[in-house]
């Protein structure tokens, strides 16, 4: 069941289209806000209050690289694989994080604190290498930098 | 020279409020074109030669144009600002949004009275978290302060306008998968036509601009047509966001006039390479722009004269490949963003693209052949414009096909040696 804050956010959100399918995008993040993933069970409530087939449903949302159909951990780590990143040295900070970290990209560490995923462009190539850790930008990586930021996530 | 876009950038890159917007002159250009018809601000757009900021160039006013208008033209009509940056190695319109929130809602404003829209939806990336938090609150001001919602600062003109924050794909980029996006499908391209202007979103006449191209309109409705001319240093008017990254001194984003020569960019204002290393090549535009080598330092940027050198503009924000990165590395970076992001409509793009990518990974890991050259500049045909649905597989292979043109024998001795040199 959607919560009456989820269902609210999502209420907001309906008032900026003409049709309620439009959020239904938006109403995925706001469940995954809340949730941090967007279960089968979430999925099927969201389907029901847009008034859409659950296999529509999840057609969109496995379509994009933000909505999580699977648990992630409890601070989601994004590392840019793009291009500017691989010339100032991606190979670098994807190899201190896979090893700190002990999990390779795509997977969860077994205490659930981290999950670690490739993510495209971040758009601040000016300050390269560059990753989000939830909704937080963190450029201008080496391997030090990286092991205090991830001091900061508990 | 003359800034524009940049003018109210803060040392900080804290953003201006209303107030201190509307101090430093904004929304004057609004107040201005209220007084005006509508098809007299598209007019002004089409005189001032303003070609479209996010990579393809297309003239705004004639795209305007072709909207319906008057009074038995279809309602709701929509502006759709496309700021969903996801260009490898483009970073100039999270610029614009981050430090000048209310020059981008100002200049939604004056396009959307042009073509006497109801709604205008802002298309932001997801990651730009910063950007839509700014967003958000100028919007609140804006609202606030009757520069939107209804009866906009007395003139009898309403307009709507949200913030939707993207799923993330790059098809989201692509005019039509972006309508689709907002309507809250899977962002596969459309058949064209009908054309957006006509038959856009939700099926109704819309536009759909880049942020950069947005910033500017009312700094020309402001100023005319003729001072936007003046400020370039081509044919194609204004001032233009350029951008390096790569092992450049200082990597960056500065507003300069139009046609400003890659060599001024790369020298001047990012300082040269690094320490130590050669300049290679670099891609002008972002990922899905031929490369281009020394003998192309003097080419000015802008649309005409970069296509003449055999790239594109694209959006301007280059990428520079110094002498110890591998470009067959380099290009199989480019080729796995491009088959991840393929969004599997037509089969030039789904299978090309990850052919492609096979083929380069091989070549990296000691396993190419001969044989592979001519398979990739086969691809490279294969996803030319007219055998693909829409933009992604030709721009995909754009770098593909110039690196095997100009870096022909650094494919030839991976081949060799069966081995990455680099590594």
């Amino acid at each position: 069941m959607l919560s009456p804050e989820e269902r609210q956010e999502i209420e907001a959100e309906i008032a900026h289209y003409p049709d309620k399918r439009a959020v239904c995008i938006d109403a995925m993040k706001v469940v995954q806000q809340h949730r941090g993933w967007v279960s089968d069970e979430a999925l099927r409530d969201v389907a029901e209050l847009l008034e859409m087939s659950v296999d529509e449903l999840d057609s969109v949302a496995t379509f994009y690289n933000l909505i999580f159909r699977k648990p992630v951990g409890r601070h989601v780590i994004m590392v840019c694989d793009s291009v500017s990143c691989w010339i100032m040295g991606y190979d670098r900070v994807r190899e201190h994080l896979t090893t700190r970290l002990g999990i390779k990209l795509g997977e969860t560490t077994p205490d659930g604190r981290f999950t670690l995923l490739p993510i495209v462009c971040l758009g601040t190539c000016d300050h390269a290498p560059a990753m989000m850790v939830d909704s937080d930008l963190h450029r201008d990586l080496d391997t030090e930098k990286i092991d205090s930021i991830l001091e900061k996530y508990k | 020279m003359e800034k524009v876009l940049t003018k109210d950038l803060q040392p900080d890159g804290t953003p201006l409020d209303l107030k201190g917007y509307e101090k430093a002159g904004g929304y004057q250009g609004l107040r201005k074109a209220l007084k005006m018809a509508p098809k007299d601000v598209t007019e002004i757009i089409k005189t001032s030669n303003l070609r479209g900021r996010g990579g393809a160039g297309f003239p705004t006013g004639m795209k305007w144009s072709f909207v319906p208008a008057g009074k038995d033209a279809p309602h709701p009509k929509y502006l759709c600002a496309n700021a969903d940056e996801m260009e490898p190695g483009t970073f100039k319109d999270r610029l614009l949004m981050e430090s000048m929130p209310h020059q981008l809602i100002e200049g939604m404003i004056v396009a959307a009275y042009a073509i006497e829209a109801d709604i205008a939806y802002i298309f932001l990336r997801g990651e730009y978290i910063l950007c839509a938090e700014r967003l958000r609150r100028a919007l609140a001001e804006a609202y606030d302060n009757h520069c939107l919602g209804k009866n906009i600062l007395g003139s009898g003109y309403s307009l709507d306008m949200h913030l939707h924050l993207s799923g993330g794909r790059y098809m989201c980029g692509e005019e039509t998968g972006l309508l689709n996006a907002l309507e809250g499908k899977r962002a596969n391209p459309r058949t064209k036509p009908p054309f957006p202007q006509t038959s856009g979103l939700f099926g109704k006449p819309t536009i759909v601009q880049n942020v950069e191209t947005l910033c500017n309109i009312h700094h020309i409705v402001n100023n005319g047509p003729d001072w936007f001319k003046g400020l370039s240093k081509s044919e194609d008017g204004g001032t233009k966001l350029y951008g390096a990254s790569g092992k450049v001194k200082r990597p960056g984003v500065w507003e300069l006039p139009m046609g400003t020569t890659i060599r001024e960019i790369l020298e001047e204002h990012a300082g040269g390479m690094k320490e130590g290393l050669k300049f290679r090549g670099l891609l002008p535009g972002g990922a899905s722009t031929d490369f281009l080598v020394e003998q192309h330092l003097d080419v000015k940027m802008d649309f005409g004269e970069v296509q003449k050198a055999g790239s594109r503009m694209g959006t301007g924000t280059m990428i520079i490949m110094d002498d110890r990165t591998c470009p067959v590395g380099m290009v199989h970076n480019l080729e796995h963003f491009f088959a991840q992001e393929s969004c599997g409509w037509c089969t030039p793009c789904w299978s090309g693209l990850s052919w492609a990518e096979r083929i380069l990974k091989g070549l990296e890991e000691g396993q190419g052949q001969e044989a592979d050259l001519e398979k990739l500049s086969f691809l490279c045909r294969f996803a030319a414009p007219g055998n693909t649905f829409c933009a992604l597989a030709p721009g995909a292979v754009e770098p593909l096909q110039s690196a095997l043109k100009y870096f022909r024998e650094d494919f030839m001795q991976h081949i060799r040696e069966k081995r990455c040199p680099w590594r």
